[in-house]
């Protein structure tokens, strides 16, 4: 009798136990189990839930490598060791053993912390409902590492993951019946839990913090994000410090995952081919930011704004250069395409996305307090995500009701058809 | 309880747990939400609505056969408000600072729903001395809520307990916050109030189940 057996009759005698779901959501984890359906016919899908996560985690794992080199990067030349990349994405300069090992030893915490904080309450969870153990949290944990800032104390994260996780998704009943996005939850906890951990210009480059609380340390070093220069009025420091390409590859500061747009839109383009992630959000999410962008660049441009306005930098930032900065495409690809807490209609899914773009740069602008908007903006059209669907169904019952008022039916007696058009929603 | 009868009792132990006005009627959250930051804030605030909601049911309770029952609405605003008055009064001459704390707040009692609730539930159908104990009773199941809200938010949020430094000091870096402690932002704005309340009502369902609503 081999392993594979012993365990499925192991699970076949201990299926009533209180800890089975634990036993369980391991055994399925690591083997296919090799039970088959005995009876009827039933047509199976292979994009299963654990397959459906799996490949938005693929997709993710160039920006989690991504932002292990840019943590070193971004210390070093911070620091001075080392000078700026010139020379587009293949640089030698920024592909070092050293920035990779700085990144990749203050990264992996944040993610062993993630993934072992979070599934232990989604296993508790399954214990006390008594439910099979659900995946929801696989790509959960590895979106959290990559939208904070990198020397986050690993107590504040653990705290908001059981934040995020138990009012956010388990309270709702678990995967799948979340309001909120979970990750993004988490965000917004930490973010006005311990503001002073995740915005401003000490936090975004690795060991900054450190040197601001060492006494009398000469190397205090900073880094703060293109927002944060925009937010401040300073683009001739921010036009000296990063050009265009920077930030399309990503050689800026920022949270971990969020900086190269380049490998955000492969990560993308992988999830629209592979049919995961809806490009109806993802396009029209664009659209509504490029919008409200030009809608900004417009009123620069008719000169209803003076130039002493606080809003003026933020204001007559090139509009599709929003994309390029800050989260907002990671938020646009990984987090408005949540298929829980987004829109389900097709339709719907337009006008969702639409607004998380616009409502984004809007927050961004006009509040340089928030300059990275786009967390407020999904979960606030999370919120909303149901109403729209509401409506859009309510839309389409009332086109086929009038189209059905139109129609001639034969076969129906004439009461019939007068009883059915006089039939109203 | 010799004092009172079973019965008696009941009217004050009730909105305590199993009737509380805040977890189970969902009542007064507006001010929970609002003034619950600071543990002082959130026990003065208890005691002007105990006082308000106990003598005013009391004064209803005994006008309630006079009151013509088109303009009862109106007698029991005049009612609240004049002790309303008597509070803020009392506060401004003798706890000046607190005063200012709850600032807009305690003018606000008068439109608490916990207050009209009794009054039109309760007052108007039963006599003086069951009316006070009504009100008292449901002042302290509200306080009580309001207690333990203030007492969490406080601690997390600021690191004290009626103003007083428990946990070490933030800025010398002393006691708990040596070791990287930090106060909790997020348990200072209002929606924490609204979590902290939520999670209340959780406990309570879950230790008894008969309170959960049927869906």
């Amino acid at each position: 009798m081999g392993l594979k057996e012993k365990l499925h009759q192991f699970r076949v005698k201990n299926h009533d136990k209180k800890w089975f779901p634990v036993f369980s959501g391991f055994h399925t984890f690591l083997f296919t189990p090799n039970e088959i359906t005995k009876k009827g016919t039933h047509v199976k899908g292979a994009d299963d839930l654990k397959r459906t996560m799996n490949t938005v985690v693929m997709a993710l794992i160039p920006c989690l490598i991504f932002g292990m080199f840019n943590t070193g990067y971004q210390h070093y030349l911070a620091t001075g060791e080392i000078e700026a990349v010139a020379n587009g994405f293949f640089s030698s300069g920024f592909w070092t053993w050293d920035n990779f090992i700085l990144g990749f030893s203050k990264i992996l915490p944040l993610v062993i912390v993630s993934y072992v904080v979070g599934l232990a309450i989604e296993f508790v969870f399954c214990v006390i409902k008594g439910h099979e153990i659900e995946e929801g949290y696989l790509v959960t944990g590895m979106l959290v590492p990559l939208i904070v800032p990198v020397d986050l104390p690993l107590w504040m994260l653990t705290i908001a993951i059981v934040f995020g996780v138990v009012i956010g998704k388990e309270v709702f009943g678990g995967t799948g019946m979340n309001i909120l996005n979970p990750a993004l939850t988490i965000r917004a906890f930490l973010f006005f839990a311990y503001p002073t951990w995740m915005s401003g210009d000490k936090v975004w480059v690795q060991g900054a913090v450190d040197g601001v609380t060492k006494a009398g340390s000469t190397d205090a070093i900073s880094g703060e994000t293109v927002l944060g220069y925009l937010a401040q009025g300073n683009t001739e420091t921010l036009a000296q410090k990063y050009d265009l390409a920077d930030m399309f590859f990503g050689f800026i500061p920022g949270s971990v995952g969020e900086t190269s747009t380049l490998l955000i839109l492969l990560g993308g383009l992988f999830l629209i081919f592979s049919k995961i992630a809806s490009w109806r959000i993802m396009l029209s999410a664009v659209i509504g930011s490029l919008a409200m962008g030009l809608i900004f660049n417009g009123v620069v441009s008719a000169g209803w704004i003076p130039e002493y306005s606080k809003f003026y930098t933020l204001m007559s930032f090139e509009f599709w250069q929003h994309l390029l900065v800050g989260g907002l495409a990671f938020g646009i690809v990984y987090m408005a395409t949540d298929p829980v807490t987004g829109s389900q209609t097709n339709r719907g899914k337009w006008i969702y996305g639409f607004l998380i773009g616009f409502l984004s740069v809007m927050i961004r602008v006009f509040n340089p307090g928030y300059p990275e908007g786009v967390f407020l903006a999904i979960l606030l059209m999370n919120v909303f995500a149901p109403t729209i669907d509401h409506y859009v169904i309510r839309g389409n019952v009332k086109r086929r009701l009038k189209r059905l008022k139109n129609a001639t039916i034969y076969p129906k007696t004439s009461g019939e058809v007068e009883a059915l058009k006089t039939e109203t929603v | 309880m010799g004092l009172l009868s079973k019965k008696d009792a009941n009217l004050i132990l009730d909105p305590l747990a199993d009737n509380n006005p805040i977890t189970i009627q969902v009542l007064g959250i507006c001010s929970a939400l609002a003034i619950t930051a600071e543990l002082k804030a959130s026990v003065v605030m208890s005691l002007s609505v105990l006082f308000v909601l106990g003598v005013g049911n009391m004064v209803i309770s005994l006008m309630r056969n006079i009151i013509p029952s088109k303009i009862r609405i109106i007698v029991q605003l005049i009612v609240v408000a004049t002790l309303v008055i008597v509070v803020d009064q009392v506060l401004k001459a003798f706890a000046y600072e607190l005063s200012k704390t709850l600032a807009v707040f305690v003018g606000l009692i008068i439109t608490n729903c916990i207050i009209m609730g009794r009054f039109e539930a309760f007052a108007l159908g039963n006599g003086p001395w069951k009316s006070f104990l009504d009100g008292i009773g449901n002042a302290l199941g509200y306080g009580v809520i309001l207690i333990i809200v203030g007492f969490f938010r406080e601690l997390l949020g600021s690191g004290t307990l009626f103003g007083i430094p428990v946990l070490g000091d933030p800025i010398a870096k002393t006691g708990l916050y040596a070791t990287g402690y930090e106060n909790n932002g997020f348990m200072i704005i209002p929606p924490a109030a609204l979590i902290v309340v939520g999670i209340i009502i959780w406990v309570q369902r879950s230790r008894n189940k008969a309170l959960i609503e049927e869906a």
